[in-house]
């Protein structure tokens, strides 16, 4: 039998990176084949080029036995090639039906067959016992059910390899063995399955063969049989991974960040956070866990005055702070280093001098009344340049010809001051190479050894073990647990994450 | 609950007024009604010239070129070759011309789109004008058609049905684009390509090939518009002709929620504004300067932005080059 | 990498608009040939007329000081994120305002009435901008809208007022009275006096924007306004305060324009300046100084053209036929450098 998926010696160079170097990879039917590799390593561009969404420079891509063009992803989705996306590709405020049935529309004449087209998801998503409401609008619904209709999207078109990207970032553990379980079923139908992921227990748990990336380069093939996850993570990173970062124990003093009964609402106006008591002392890191998307970026965006809070309060050293000023906050003594720091970290056609007192431009010593005192923010620069680490030609170069490692570092220089109070880092390390991740990581451990108080919002659990002092877990919008992080087990963490009474 | 928004209680408040002035007087309302559907039409037309390229994601802020150079070209066209039906060609291809233009400049070189729009704006100002000849004339304009029994009905006779063949041709434009967008596979993939390209990427619809196919479609209808302004409804051209219309086009297209039906309804509402002003002054009731009659519909467009903008929400990908590996 | 530079703005490359400026007059001149005129002969009348004599330079300089000052404006307003295309109407409420102010008030010494003068202009036209920015900032109102409909709005506003209460006794024209001699701008060697005023107007905005920390909150606002608001800068004041300067800039224009070439306001006599500043800003880069040499260049252009047409039978709308051409030549490469890279939609987002 035919490989459904073959892929020899592609290579693809970006600007700066080599992206996919001489990598070979094939896929049979019925096979579940995991590419693990963190963020940066290649996945993505490997899986782009397999859609023909991106030029390979060099290499070949075969589905089926027929090799692909660039541009034609038609042709490869005709073939009998689905996607899962990572970042769902659906519209928003489109009906499930509609998103299902886009670009391979039933039709009568010109027109959309509604009563076939519905028939259609309605017997699909029985046919695969992940049921949905086919005239449910995206945007309201949950996201563990937005990915049941990218599958189902995926599964309509007679799917021979299903390609699924990171598709257990957004889901709770239990969402997450259903879904092992329906990838295990789909593999024996007959369906050949990639599975692209950085967490290793899925890979034990699910894959036939993996395929190891890293900074672009294939490591090696191995299963799970053949090794166990610590192995993998070695494979992951090229080196013995250390699980818990070097800290001393923690010398907690009084409290510094205090949360009042904060609820607040989310984008959609629905409540989110239902009303949060935290409360994180100098000298020690509390951190949030949780599966995204229960409420911890709002509780973040309302703790550092950038979202509006409904009822309740956040004191800094007992003082109240102002509502929907992040500035305010900031001066108030609260440094954060926000989620989304290509949004609202840094400009980005600005130099990284410029974006280094971005939220002190107009203070001493880098100005002097209404007059800025460029040299003293050239100098601030360059000392900060060096002493984080940040690998650029120049101060001068803009932001924008930072990699994302180097952008972050930006940001959390930025906002560690030395007379630093209290910290609020959000996904401090998303998206960004080992390097930078173990630089960040001993930051704020110094950080909070100089007396801060760190408040860590990530969704990597392994984070949040290696860093805190002490846990709390959000779930549903309320903090349901907050536990000594000596005493924290990852197994009890992920079902008070999963809204479970543990 | 749904239908009760102000937008349709202004409807419903026009409507009635409109029903109260026809039991006291038929005639003159029949005849303002009518005036407001002739000032209404190009308006809704233009409109739909930005419902077609914002819903597929591109912003057309050059429908004022896009209808100046057509209406320029529908009239030189016609009375150069003393036909008008040449001269309608030409205006259409002309109009197509420039909305491949727009994509070329919005989509293959991803350029601020505002920017690009304005620069048909300023390219038709210039042609016109440096290409514009002083009295020439037009062998004749569409001659209206009343389409029969039709016509005979009381009120809706001379409203809709005693026009000129453009007229039908542009409601017809207007009716079609309604059902196509929201009924066709055309119409989901186009909105689907406006709201979240990627996703109609990955379905396998070329979204630049759409964007272009749309907005050579729009600058199509922007030439039929001005071919109904120069050979229909006025039968002349001189330089600024068409006097802001795409921009108060733009308004409509937001005060109608992109959607082809609100945009036709925001014209006739602004049609009707400006057709009984027009009475009030003729029957003497108010007296305004002759320099503010114009203005009427200026004024009129920033107040409908400012009630509607802030909260009306556009096709979502509006305005942003779609980047291939975003995907 | 050649990602050095400070600011993001390639403006060591000059090439481009100069190769755009010499495409646009081939294309052109090639419009001239199928017309049946000489476009060799156009081009040399139109360039002696305006740069081959002291006089005609000095015509060429008047012409060219509202586009510096019109050219400012729509920079300004770029430099935030703003498309200023109401240059036009600000101009004119300037050059109205200025007017008025310039006959009305009597027995003054110029050293008093020509800044009382130039400062009517800067308010008249700053208000017009003021209202933009206010409805774009407080009602998300597309600037490039509203500027448009302002610009009619004031057009036929400026024209009533002429007509019926600004008009000069007697006189059968709409224009207003002359200003009185002491509001008239002087000529300094033979050069007019608001010229420089206009230049220095361009030095002080270029060193404002790369000195001080309003340019810095202008510019963040105009990169990047989530981290502009992030970073404790008022989005909306921001907005507000820009859209007012650019427009009490084109009022300034409006007002040098008035007080040095024309001497009264004339509804008819300021059209076009506004939108020239548009392709004088984009021709210039968006640089408060690379605006002068454009607006020079299409000052000379303006003040040659008459005579154009006159020796070789070429209409006037010659010039904007060239400046459309070279709009569009000089933006295609300009401005996708320009806004790529901003994580805001910052020009084209929300109507």
């Amino acid at each position: 039998m035919s490989d459904l998926l073959e892929i020899t010696g592609l290579t693809k160079q970006f600007p700066g990176v080599l992206a996919n170097d001489n990598i070979s990879l094939t896929v049979k039917a019925g096979e579940v084949v995991a590419l693990l590799g963190e963020n940066g390593a290649g996945k993505s561009t490997l899986v782009k080029a397999v859609f023909g969404l991106i030029k390979p420079d060099k290499g070949q891509i075969k589905i089926s036995g027929n090799v692909i063009e660039y541009g034609d992803t038609a042709g490869v989705i005709a073939a009998g090639v689905g996607m899962v996306h990572q970042h769902f590709q659906l519209v928003p405020v489109m009906s499930v039906t509609e998103n299902i049935i886009l670009g391979d529309e039933p039709r009568r004449g010109f027109f959309i067959n509604r009563q076939s087209s519905r028939k259609q998801v309605i017997e699909l998503s029985k046919r695969y016992g992940l049921e949905v409401d086919p005239d449910a609008i995206i945007e309201d619904l949950p996201v563990g059910m937005q990915q049941r209709v990218e599958i189902l999207k995926a599964l309509r078109k007679d799917v021979k390899l299903l390609i699924l990207d990171e598709p257990t970032a957004v889901l709770t553990p239990q969402e997450i063995d259903e879904l092992l379980l329906v990838i295990r079923n789909l593999a024996k139908s007959g369906v050949g399955i990639v599975l692209i992921t950085h967490k290793l227990h899925e890979v034990m748990a699910v894959a036939d063969r993996v395929l190891v990336l890293r900074g672009g380069k294939a490591i090696g093939f191995t299963s799970p049989k053949e090794s166990d996850e610590a192995g993998l993570a070695q494979m992951m990173v090229g080196r013995s991974v250390v699980l818990r970062v070097d800290k001393k124990p923690a010398k907690p003093g009084k409290a510094a960040l205090e949360v009042r009964g904060l609820q607040v609402l989310d984008d959609r106006k629905l409540l989110s956070v239902k009303g949060v008591d935290l409360t994180v002392h100098s000298g020690e890191i509390l951190g949030v866990a949780g599966v995204e998307g229960n409420g911890q970026r709002e509780l973040v965006e309302a703790i550092c005055g950038m979202r509006h809070r409904v009822s309740g309060q956040v004191l800094v050293a007992g003082v109240a702070t102002k509502d929907m000023h992040p500035h305010a906050v900031h001066l108030a003594g609260i440094s954060h280093i926000p989620e989304d720091r290509e949004k609202h970290g840094l400009v980005a056609n600005y130099s990284i001098a410029d974006n280094l007192v971005l939220n002190q431009f107009d203070q001493a010593p880098f100005a002097k009344g209404w007059v800025r005192n460029i040299s003293q923010v050239n100098s601030n620069a360059d000392a900060v340049v060096e002493k984080f680490d940040i690998r650029t030609p120049s101060a001068q170069n803009l932001a924008s010809s930072l990699s994302g490692g180097n952008k972050q570092k930006v940001v959390v220089a930025r906002e560690l001051s030395e007379d630093l109070k209290v910290l609020v880092a959000a996904q401090p390390t998303r998206g960004i190479d080992v390097g930078s991740i173990e630089f960040i990581h001993n930051q704020l451990i110094a950080a909070r050894d100089r007396g801060a108080a760190v408040l860590l919002v990530s969704a990597e659990l392994d984070e949040i073990l290696s860093l805190s002092d002490r846990i709390a877990v959000m779930s549903g919008g309320e903090i349901v647990a907050i536990v000594d992080s000596k005493d924290a087990d990852r197994n009890y963490i992920g079902r008070l994450m999963a809204g479970m009474k543990a | 609950m749904k239908y009760l928004s102000k937008r349709n209680l202004l409807i419903v408040l026009i409507a009635a007024a409109t029903a109260y002035f026809y039991s006291k007087d038929g005639s003159v309302t029949t005849s303002v009604v009518s005036t407001a559907t002739s000032f209404a039409l190009p308006l809704a037309l233009a409109a739909m010239v930005g419902i077609m390229c914002e819903r597929t994601g591109i912003v057309n802020i050059g429908i004022e070129g896009t209808l100046l150079t057509s209406a320029f070209v529908a009239f030189f066209v016609s009375s150069l070759t003393s036909n008008i039906l040449l001269g309608l060609a030409a205006s259409i291809a002309v109009g197509s011309l420039l909305g491949l233009l727009l994509a070329v400049m919005a989509v293959t070189w991803k350029m601020d789109q505002i920017i690009a729009g304005t620069i048909i704006n300023i390219l038709a100002t210039g042609l016109t004008s440096f290409l514009y000849v002083q009295g020439r004339t037009i062998p004749s304009t569409f001659p209206e058609y009343d389409i029969p029994k039709l016509m005979n009905l009381p009120f809706f006779g001379p409203v809709l049905f005693m026009h000129g063949p453009l007229f039908y041709f542009g409601l017809f434009v207007i009716l079609s684009l309604y059902v196509a967008l929201f009924k066709t596979t055309w119409g989901l993939r186009s909105r689907a390509v406006g709201e979240h390209p990627s996703s109609a990427d990955t379905a396998g619809v070329s979204v630049a090939r759409l964007r272009y196919i749309n907005v050579a479609i729009a600058g199509a209808i922007g030439g039929l518009t001005g071919s109904f302004l120069s050979l229909e409804l006025v039968g002349s051209f001189e330089r600024g002709f068409t006097a802001g219309k795409g921009f108060t086009a733009l308004a409509l297209m937001i005060f109608g929620r992109w959607n082809p039906l609100g945009a036709l309804a925001a014209a006739m509402m602004f049609g009707m504004t400006q057709a009984y002003a027009n009475q009030l002054m003729i029957d003497q009731v108010i007296q305004i300067p002759t320099q503010f009659i114009g203005v009427l519909p200026y004024i009129l467009t920033i107040i409908v932005l400012a009630i509607s903008a802030g909260k009306v929400r556009p096709p979502a990908a509006e305005g942003q080059p779609y980047e291939k590996a975003d995907a | 990498m050649s990602d050095t530079k400070k600011k993001g703005f390639d403006l060591g490359n000059w090439m481009i608009p100069i190769i755009a400026v010499a495409i646009a007059m081939f294309i052109a001149g090639i419009m001239m040939k199928l017309q049946g005129a000489d476009p060799i002969s156009a081009y040399k009348t139109l360039f002696t007329t305006s740069f081959g004599s002291v006089a005609g330079f000095s015509a060429t300089l008047g012409k060219a000081t509202p586009l510096v000052l019109s050219g400012l404006a729509v920079t300004i307003g770029l430099r935030a994120g703003l498309f200023n295309i109401g240059a036009q109407g600000q101009l004119i409420s300037g050059a109205l305002a200025t007017a008025w102010a310039g006959y009305a008030l009597t027995g003054l010494p110029a050293f008093i009435h020509l800044p009382i003068a130039l400062a009517f202009g800067i308010f008249f036209g700053g208000f017009v901008g003021y209202i933009a920015g206010a409805l774009k900032a407080y009602r998300g109102v597309h600037e490039v809208i509203t500027t448009i409909m302002l610009n009619s709005i004031i057009m036929a506003l400026s024209d009533y007022l002429v007509v019926y209460h600004f008009r000069e006794p007697g006189q059968l024209l709409t224009r207003t009275s002359e200003i009185q001699k002491s509001a008239r701008l002087p000529f300094i060697f033979s050069l007019p006096l608001g010229f420089f005023i206009a230049i220095a107007c361009a030095v002080l905005a270029w060193w404002i924007m790369t000195n001080t920390t309003s340019g810095f909150r202008f510019e963040t606002v105009g990169r990047n306004k989530f981290a502009a608001w992030y970073a404790g800068i008022s989005v909306k004041r921001t907005l507000v305060m820009a859209m007012m300067i650019s427009g009490g800039i084109a009022g300034l224009g409006g007002a040098v324009e008035t007080l040095g070439v024309t001497y009264r306001f004339e509804p008819a006599f300021n059209a076009g300046l506004g939108f020239d500043g548009i392709t004088i800003a984009l021709l210039g880069r968006a640089h408060p100084l690379g605006i002068i040499p454009g607006a020079i260049l299409i000052g000379g252009m303006r003040a040659g053209a008459s005579n154009m047409q006159f020796v070789a039978g070429v209409a006037t709308e010659l010039v904007d036929l060239l400046m459309a051409l070279i709009l569009f030549l000089v933006t295609a490469p300009l401005v996708t450098r320009f806004f790529k890279n901003t994580t805001s939609k910052s020009v084209t987002g929300g109507w």
